[in-house]
């Protein structure tokens, strides 16, 4: 076991899936000689060589594309787009390409290509920098979505997408690259290094896709989250001393249906929280999903806490951060109701 | 021996603890390259494209068919916009590694870029920069403090807090706002063109990006749809050397130029010394005048260097030889209309250290201005209800909702709170 910040855990994931399986290749813009503008793939280049660890063009449609061609022809290329604020440009790629070709051709093609793109804000990098797309992914038919809330689940996760043969487009909540921000940005930063989830084993293992886990166990409420609300929440949990039950989601698609339902059949009350704007979020498939199954248990309508429904600011960031204050009120309104 | 095909990976000439070596450059000898009238067929101009215009030789003396023939008088204002644009760069740089603005990027070795080109062109001409044009707002005479409170985010800032600095926006000065996502504006600046084009002005527009971005779709938009339509835009392709870490190999410009995809458009290309003010001059003016006689678009490529890191969250020196810009055959441009203005007898050092002199007390002064309306960590500061506007003309019932928690919420704290200062994100672009 060694000590590991999420770029760290990430970086050794793809160190190891390089070293194990010669079709592994990764590839983005600076990923190479730079080792990437977060360092995720610092050393990779120069370990197992510029075939292998390839500088690209800057043109997210083409890295997709270009990926999509490397995975059709039997590489396992990982991806990487340097802020998921820049995917819109490969978009089609994902949509009409990507997830469908598997489908349209009947099993005949598919391309096992798991996207790596840094998400989410608190880093002041307004609307360009910031942004959480991951609905825009659930709701495409073919690829999976992942976003980790630690280094141990990144690693995990990053290894289990790219031994997968589906694509995977995995999200890494930039704000938890180096500590498990828990949305104070008033209190002085907390390293990996004290949290029990910095804790990476050195080699392989995985984290299975599509298995939420409960990070804290409680009865009155729960709690559906993912990334750095994961934190954001478990603090607000701990200023209201309420007793709720915290789930990681981990795999947004495909869900783990079964653990997020009996946390909420059990608790009979639930508070789903996400970075991303409101409107049309995940979260809404949250809800959905917990009515459909949990409703002759619910004692109080499901709440969401999300991003507002504007773009990213660049001024304001805490105000427009679902922080604390707005999920403690949410737990305080779910469990107060009769 | 079995045939098999092997991946070719672009090398930089040189990375950091090596020569800097700049030897791949092609230059062409100042006066040497001609001048087609602007009504020429792009066909008959496609040596524009593997040459370069330059104007200004080593004597420091303006030559061949390109000089411009500027009054000593321009020379100067075009002297002052870059010298005020660096020494501006200069201090928001430094502003921000004190932690009072967020983010910065400089323009450094390559004001003439901008404020060349924009002296070339009118007032009424839209321009679509990306984020290292802001010679541009220079010379549309800009005050400073509009700039610095975008940068601060305060309560005067033009984008009300929405935007990360340099993303300025200036509609009445004919300026498109600056986006973060790369190379966008390129193909807008070719609608934009043939709006003028379709309601009959003689109005041009013109758009710059790096050579890095010009792999992204967006670039290939903008030349398909300005050479279909002939539309009446100058398409600048800023060529610097290096996309963050990446060398103008990765973009494709190992084995032609830039310029060079022009005529595979059926546009002219052309190449200029993007350091020679005179050079950038004479071929805005020249592609203007062709845009304004529908002679249609022109793609200039503007060889030149970034100087400086590709922003305050970028360190270079990781990627490529830290004295590299000293070896840039192609000088600073600054430097080079200094020269040349002291060859005519129109300057000296006197004056220049002078005049540096007075610019900089101009940005001091412009910045203890512009501290006075708030900065991210003190003072008067935005109120944060205003970030639900403008998402739409009219604010939809969900925004007014929302606009009421933050308000309920806000009350319930006590009001304020001050802004924390956050990490930096790396590449920010």
């Amino acid at each position: 076991m060694a000590r590991m910040n999420m770029v760290q855990a990430l970086n050794s994931a793809m160190d190891v899936m390089l070293e194990r399986d010669p079709r592994v290749v990764v590839l983005g813009e600076d990923v190479g000689y730079f080792g990437g503008v977060f360092r995720a793939t610092d050393g990779l280049q120069r370990k197992h060589g510029e075939h292998r660890v390839l500088d690209t063009p800057i043109a997210e449609g083409g890295i997709i594309a270009t990926a999509i061609g490397m995975g059709v022809n039997g590489l396992k290329p990982v991806a990487e787009i340097q802020f998921a604020d820049y995917i819109y440009p490969g978009y089609d790629q994902v949509v009409s390409e990507l997830a469908r070709l598997r489908y349209r051709s009947a099993g005949d093609f598919s391309a096992p290509v798991t996207i790596r793109t840094p998400c989410g804000g608190g880093i002041r990098g307004g609307q360009t920098h910031s942004q959480s797309p991951e609905a825009v992914f659930t709701h495409v038919c073919g690829v999976k979505v992942v976003m980790p809330s630690n280094p141990y689940d990144a690693k995990g996760l990053l290894i289990a997408s790219i031994e997968g043969e589906d694509p995977v487009v995995f999200f890494e909540p930039k704000r938890l690259y180096n500590g498990p921000f828990d949305g104070d940005p008033h209190k002085p930063a907390v390293p990996w290094s004290a949290h029990p989830r910095g804790e990476v084993p050195e080699g392989h293992y995985t984290v299975p896709l599509g298995r939420a886990e409960v990070v804290r166990p409680g009865k009155d409420v729960s709690v559906l989250t993912y990334g750095t609300m994961v934190h954001v929440a478990e603090a607000a949990v701990r200023a209201t001393g309420i007793d709720a039950e915290i789930v990681d989601v981990r795999t947004m698609a495909p869900l783990d249906v079964e653990t997020l339902c009996t946390s909420v059949c059990k608790t009979g009350r639930c508070v789903v929280v996400h970075e991303a704007t409101r409107f049309s979020g995940y979260g809404a498939e949250l809800v959905a999903t917990v009515q459909e199954r949990c409703f002759w248990n619910l004692e109080a309508p499901v709440l969401r806490v999300a991003g507002w429904d504007t773009p990213y600011p660049h001024a304001f960031e805490w105000d427009y951060f679902p922080g604390q204050a707005r999920i403690a009120a949410a737990l305080k309104q779910v469990t107060e109701a009769a | 021996m079995t045939p098999r095909s092997r991946l070719h990976v672009p090398h930089p000439p040189a990375r950091p603890g090596q020569e800097p070596d700049f030897s791949y450059l092609k230059i062409s000898p100042a006066g040497a390259v001609i001048r087609p009238d602007v009504t020429a067929s792009a066909r008959d101009m496609e040596t524009l494209s593997l040459e370069m215009v330059r104007v200004l030789g080593d004597d420091h003396r303006a030559v061949g068919p390109w000089n411009p023939h500027l009054e000593p008088e321009e020379l100067q204002v075009g002297l002052r916009h870059m010298l005020l644009t660096r020494l501006f760069d200069d201090r928001m740089q430094k502003i921000q590694r004190q932690g009072r603005i967020s983010f910065y990027i400089k323009s450094t070795g390559e004001e003439a870029v901008a404020v060349a080109a924009g002296m070339a062109l009118q007032p009424t001409d839209m321009l679509f920069p990306s984020y290292r044009q802001q010679g541009l707002q220079v010379v549309r005479g800009r005050n400073l403090v509009e700039l610095m409170c975008q940068c601060l985010s305060n309560t005067h800032d033009m984008c009300k807090g929405r935007q990360m600095p340099i993303m300025y926006h200036w509609g009445s000065g004919n300026i498109f706002t600056i986006s973060g996502n790369l190379a966008t504006q390129f193909p807008q600046a070719v609608g934009w063109a043939m709006a003028a084009a379709i309601k009959g002005e003689d109005r041009i527009a013109a758009s710059w990006l790096g050579e890095g971005s010009s792999a992204e779709a967006d670039f290939h938009y903008a030349m398909t749809f300005a050479a279909v339509y002939q539309a009446p835009v100058i398409l600048n392709l800023v060529n610097n050397q290096w996309a963050i870490s990446t060398f103008q190999g990765f973009a494709g410009g190992e084995h032609r130029t830039f310029a060079q995809r022009g005529p595979g458009y059926g546009i002219p290309g052309i190449r200029v010394d993007g350091n020679d003010f005179l050079a950038v001059y004479a071929v805005t003016q020249w592609a203007a005048q062709r845009a304004r006689q529908s002679g249609g678009p022109t793609l200039i490529e503007l060889v030149t260097y970034r100087a400086g890191a590709h922003s305050t969250s970028d360190d270079p020196s990781k990627y490529r030889p830290k004295e590299e810009w000293r070896a840039w055959p192609l000088g600073d441009p600054i430097i080079r209309l200094k020269q040349h203005l002291i060859a005519l007898g129109e300057w000296s050092e006197e004056r220049h250290a002078r005049l540096e002199k007075e610019l900089d007390a101009h940005v001091s002064a412009g910045w203890k201005e512009a501290e006075s309306y708030g900065t991210l960590t003190s003072g008067p500061s935005l109120d944060p209800l205003t970030m639900f506007e403008d998402v739409f003309k009219e604010m939809p019932p969900n925004l007014k909702d929302q606009q009421r928690e933050l308000r309920e919420l806000r009350e319930a704290q006590g009001g304020t709170r001050s802004a924390a200062p956050a990490p930096s994100a790396a590449g920010k672009r």
